[in-house]
């Protein structure tokens, strides 16, 4: 008996902690790598269609967004809940994305410009009356190369 | 020299795990994992107003019209159809070869024409192009099975661009109308 009891005491060592940074530091840097900064906050709702032949979307930093939904609910009192364009930071109206695909371009490189795209970011709910005002629009700022942004799934 | 030794303690690396979970959760809540995914599609340049292009002459038995009205019902080819037969049909419409005189002479010439209504959903016009480009992808597929015997995605560069030129996507979006309904 006093065998057993003197192992349960002795039994028991403190596991070492040294290595507990380390692990944490490769979780920590896995992260720092992978993570995505949200640049803008919605003020509208966004929840993109589903769609099966979908492409992933190559050159980040060549991507400008247009989001296209109905306000969230905090704004519907000052907005109400008909479909708007939200650019960077605000709701805009469709004769500013001429002025919004210049500013994106005046950012970039001369070089990356004819590899920009744009990518909506539309509602399923939205009609497609503003999303072909949006699509005119681009059209007249010469931004063709354009992204239907979806989520992958089946119907 | 003794003293020297002395004079440079540890410094106590016990704390370090908490900092390093800090900056740990820090980034675990500000990240998004999420990638982007889409369907690109390319917009056709604006036509130039004093330089009025002449047509194109085009055989109507080369294109394959859909349309979308505003209650999201298609119209394919006068007909009515429902999504799901639209895989298939753009499929038999495509890889026709001319064996039905009314459908397209070769998948080089078909056409797909698409037209929607200011009212129609967002969701549907979606998901018809995504039917559309499953139509071609599947084509491109079966060719690239047939040729090299491997996947479109698996081919090389210029395994792929024989393949395109084969089944070129030529999908083509009228000019927006209002048929009915409000936006």
């Amino acid at each position: 008996m006093n065998k057993f009891r003197k192992g349960d005491k002795k039994g028991m060592p403190a596991i070492s902690t040294a290595s507990l940074p380390d692990i944490v530091f490769m979780l920590l840097f896995f992260f720092m790598v992978t993570t995505v900064m949200r640049e803008t906050t919605l003020f509208v709702d966004v929840l993109t269609p589903k769609a099966t032949e979908i492409k992933k979307m190559e050159k980040k930093s060549l991507v400008s967004y247009i989001y296209i939904g109905s306000p969230v609910k905090r704004m519907q009192a000052s907005y109400g809940s008909a479909a708007r364009i939200q650019l960077n930071d605000a709701f805009a109206e469709v004769s500013e994305i001429q002025e919004f695909i210049a500013t994106e371009r005046e950012a970039r490189d001369e070089k990356e410009i004819p590899y920009m795209t744009t990518s909506i970011k539309a509602d399923e709910t939205v009609r497609m009356g503003i999303i072909t005002d949006v699509k005119q629009e681009l059209r007249k700022a010469n931004a063709l190369k354009i992204n239907y942004s979806t989520r992958k799934g089946d119907y | 020299m003794a003293s020297s030794r002395r004079g440079l303690p540890e410094i106590n690396a016990g704390s370090m795990a908490d900092i390093a979970f800090l900056l740990l959760i820090f980034f675990l809540v500000t990240t998004t994992m999420d990638v982007d995914t889409g369907i690109a599609r390319k917009l056709p340049p604006m036509p130039e107003e004093e330089l009025q292009e002449e047509d194109p002459q085009i055989h109507a038995k080369n294109i394959y019209v859909v349309l979308i009205n505003t209650n999201n019902q298609l119209l394919v080819e006068g007909e009515l159809m429902d999504i799901s037969q639209l895989r298939n049909g753009a499929k038999e419409f495509i890889d026709n070869n001319g064996r039905d005189a009314n459908s397209s002479e070769n998948p080089e010439k078909a056409i797909i024409s698409l037209q929607n209504d200011r009212g129609t959903e967002y969701m549907t016009y979606i998901r018809v192009q995504n039917e559309l480009a499953a139509a071609y992808n599947e084509l491109r597929n079966k060719a690239a099975l047939n040729k090299f015997g491997e996947r479109y995605d698996n081919l090389n560069k210029t395994q792929k661009k024989k393949i395109r030129k084969m089944y070129p996507q030529k999908i083509s979006e009228a000019e927006p109308k209002n048929i009915g309904g409000d936006s």
